[in-house]
């Protein structure tokens, strides 16, 4: 008895709600391209770990894309709109990458997403929006399969059209470390370690191929679990094998005290890592202000960059709590990109429908731009013509530029 | 051999740290048959606790090995006040609802602490480096290298968990705790205050769980608010692999834990990426053949 009138009272309370959300969500869709004041509003979206162990990058880049979006605003770049910023976040999880996705892809509003920071939640994101012709800039993403597709190595593909990053892949950001590990650091031999992801993995696999070829020896890939930050056993491991060298595909939550674990052992060989570990929370975890700690971040060192200098000292003026970090300039300039495809295509558009973002899409792969770092221009599998990796050794307690340049091959 | 040995050996240090939280999960399990989901996150409290201290009220001028003891004291101290805090708010009020009621209470405290911490402390979502509190050097033991905070670490965690046994063997309130966890309504009988020795059974979880926090801290820098969640799991397997409600045997569980992920580690194919599936698999073996765990005893229904 008592269910049955439990029934009948969720019954039209559900009915009602359905309905009410029907209604939320229809007024939604209008306000996509609806006056509002002689302005009409868009929005850009954006997917990054804004808390966890990650949300130093991640909130450096959702300030960035909100410097850019404001500045935008502010000049009135686009006419006749208004740009709105929704950021999500991911929380380091490629499924809530994947919810952020289809949520950003079924806003009508959205002409454009920024992110993500992981490849691995990339992967989940990109296929969504791409269904709905939604442009996703990465300032951040390195794998080479999101571009190039699987099999990259073989036959290159690109699996997604309105997907482009502002950061060059890991086989060239591999192959470089490997170049330096073995001309620089005279490494023979390497123990690569990695944390099971598909960044990690794709950047183990581009420097173990180019240390190869240069006659260096793998020892040994062993692997790291997220969230874990007791070594004991693996730097035992390792040790005993003697290597030259480790090499790190990863980020620096794992990767720091791995780094500091391999010390306290009495590890002395060198530490190599790609952009995951270039972050302030890196240097703070190892304990030590200076030691050979390397690791390569895709583009030049900010501050070799004249074009750079307005966006950080409009980033400072921004009273932003957080620094940048690491891939703020690239951020800032994959807003800047999208923004500029959107003052091209939006002015006298009533909606933001198929063919606009199709136009958005096309207007995002001719655009050439003098960024903060930069010329950025996309290649035909909508990667970065910007090649250009920069390795840093950990001196006096910050990341120190060591060398930049490019991997001809 | 040696490097067998050597595996051994960083094997304790973990399954030290595994037994000081396992002993928590296993003396309230013992008195309220609670699985106290929150225990993991009473032990990251308590590591940023002693964090705190060190950061924000110690003077730069204390000196390191003042500063270590009191990082572990308020460390202790802290996840003591907050398991009793736990217990009296969340855990008392349901003492005579059905179990599924605190158990998924204790889930839900979890995950309140957890999130509590990464929205509250400031700058909660980014780890904190732990300082290191300890002289930074190694020493060989015949072979085995080990550095002295891991040393250490397994001499307090033993400490402390000797501690405990002459506690819970020796004293009044240790045969009290004992007497309530075998029969609470006769014990109540006897005399015994059973709040008082539920709130002394926390106490005492809470301790040794800040003392993890501290030495967890030391090795394996830096904390952050989600460092309770690995630890906790894996310290309730510890725990029910030693049969839980069994002291004793939550510090050989630990021990065990830990030395099975060292060797998977090194000697299986791929082993740093199976350890903890190593880990599970073993704790199914147990639980298939004795199904109370290594030391536990079969449970005598209730009258």
């Amino acid at each position: 008895m008592q269910r049955k009138t439990l029934t009948r009272v969720t019954l039209p309370l559900l009915v009602g709600a359905l309905a009410l959300s029907a209604c939320g969500s229809k007024k939604e869709a209008t306000t996509g391209g609806s006056t509002a004041g002689g302005t009409k509003t868009v929005k850009i979206g954006m997917i990054a770990p804004l808390s966890g162990g990650l949300s130093a990058l991640g909130l450096g880049m959702k300030n960035s894309a909100d410097l850019a979006i404001k500045q935008a605003n502010d000049k009135g770049l686009i006419k006749g709109w208004k740009i709105e910023f929704d950021p999500q976040d991911d929380q380091e999880d490629p499924n809530t990458g994947g919810a952020a996705a289809s949520k950003l892809a079924s806003d009508s509003a959205v002409a454009g997403v920024i992110g993500t920071l992981q490849s691995s939640i990339a992967l989940q994101a990109a296929p969504q929006l791409n269904k709905q012709n939604i442009v996703l800039i990465s300032p951040a993403n390195t794998n080479p399969s999101l571009t190039q597709g699987k099999d990259y190595l073989t036959t290159k593909k690109r699996p997604f059209a309105s997907y482009f990053r502002d950061a060059t892949t890991d086989l060239i950001q591999g192959a470089f470390a490997a170049d330096y590990a073995v001309e620089t650091l005279k490494a023979k031999t390497v123990y690569l370690v990695n944390d099971k992801l598909v960044y990690g993995q794709g950047l183990n696999q581009a420097f173990a191929t180019e240390f190869t070829k240069k006659g260096g020896k793998v020892l040994a890939t062993d692997f790291v679990t997220k969230d874990q930050k007791e070594f004991g056993s693996l730097v035992s491991k390792v040790k005993a094998a003697k290597p030259d060298l480790i090499f790190y595909g990863g980020q620096f939550p794992e990767g720091a005290p791995f780094a500091k674990q391999l010390a306290d052992g009495g590890l002395k060989a060198p530490f190599m890592g790609g952009d995951g570990l270039v972050d302030k929370g890196f240097v703070a975890t190892i304990g030590v202000k200076s030691g050979p700690y390397y690791a390569t971040n895709v583009g030049a060192a900010v501050e070799d960059l004249p074009t750079a200098k307005a966006y950080v000292d409009a980033y400072k003026a921004g009273g932003y709590k957080e620094d940048f970090s690491a891939y703020g300039p690239n951020t800032y300039d994959c807003a800047q990109v999208l923004i500029a495809a959107l003052a091209k295509v939006l002015p006298g558009k009533t909606a933001i429908d198929d063919t606009v973002r199709a136009d958005i899409v096309k207007a995002v792969q001719t655009s050439t731009l003098d960024g903060a770092t930069g010329k950025v221009s996309f290649d035909e599998f909508g990667d970065t013509t910007n090649r250009i990796i920069t390795m840093y050794k950990v001196d006096a307690g910050a990341f120190k530029k060591q060398t930049t340049g490019s991997f001809a091959g | 051999m040696q490097q067998f040995l050597q595996q051994i050996a960083d094997g304790i240090v973990l399954g030290a740290l595994y037994g000081l939280i396992a002993l928590g999960y296993t003396m309230v399990y013992g008195i309220i048959q609670l699985i106290n989901f929150a225990h993991g996150e009473i032990f990251m409290v308590g590591a940023f606790g002693g964090y705190t201290l060190y950061t924000y009220v110690l003077p730069a001028s204390t000196p390191t090995y003042v500063a270590l003891v009191l990082v572990l004291l308020v460390s202790m101290l802290t996840s003591a006040l907050l398991a009793v805090v736990v217990e009296r708010l969340a855990y008392r009020p349901l003492r005579n609802a059905p179990r599924l009621a605190p158990l998924i209470t204790a889930i839900g405290v979890s995950i309140a602490l957890q999130e509590s911490v990464r929205v509250f402390y400031p700058n909660g979502s980014q780890g904190k480096p732990f300082p290191a509190l300890f002289p930074r050097g190694t020493v060989d033991l015949g072979g085995v290298t080990l550095s002295y905070v891991r040393i250490f670490v397994v001499v307090l965690a033993i400490v402390l968990m000797v501690a405990l046994q002459t506690f819970i063997f020796r004293s009044r309130t240790g045969r009290a705790m004992r007497a309530t966890s075998q029969d609470p309504d006769t014990a109540r009988l006897m005399g015994i205050d059973i709040d008082r020795i539920i709130v002394t059974t926390f106490v005492l979880g809470g301790l040794l769980a800040g003392a993890a926090g501290t030495l967890q801290g030391l090795i394996a820098s830096p904390i952050d608010f989600h460092i309770g969640f690995l630890a906790g799991l894996k310290a309730f397997t510890a725990a029910v692999l030693g049969g839980i409600g069994n002291i004793t045997g939550a510090v050989l569980g630990g021990f065990v834990l830990g030395v099975v992920e060292a060797l998977a580690t090194q000697y299986v194919p791929n082993g740093s990426a199976l350890k903890d599936v190593f880990a599970f698999v073993v704790l199914i073996l147990v639980l298939l053949f004795r199904p109370t765990g290594l030391l536990g005893e079969s449970v005598r229904s209730r009258a």
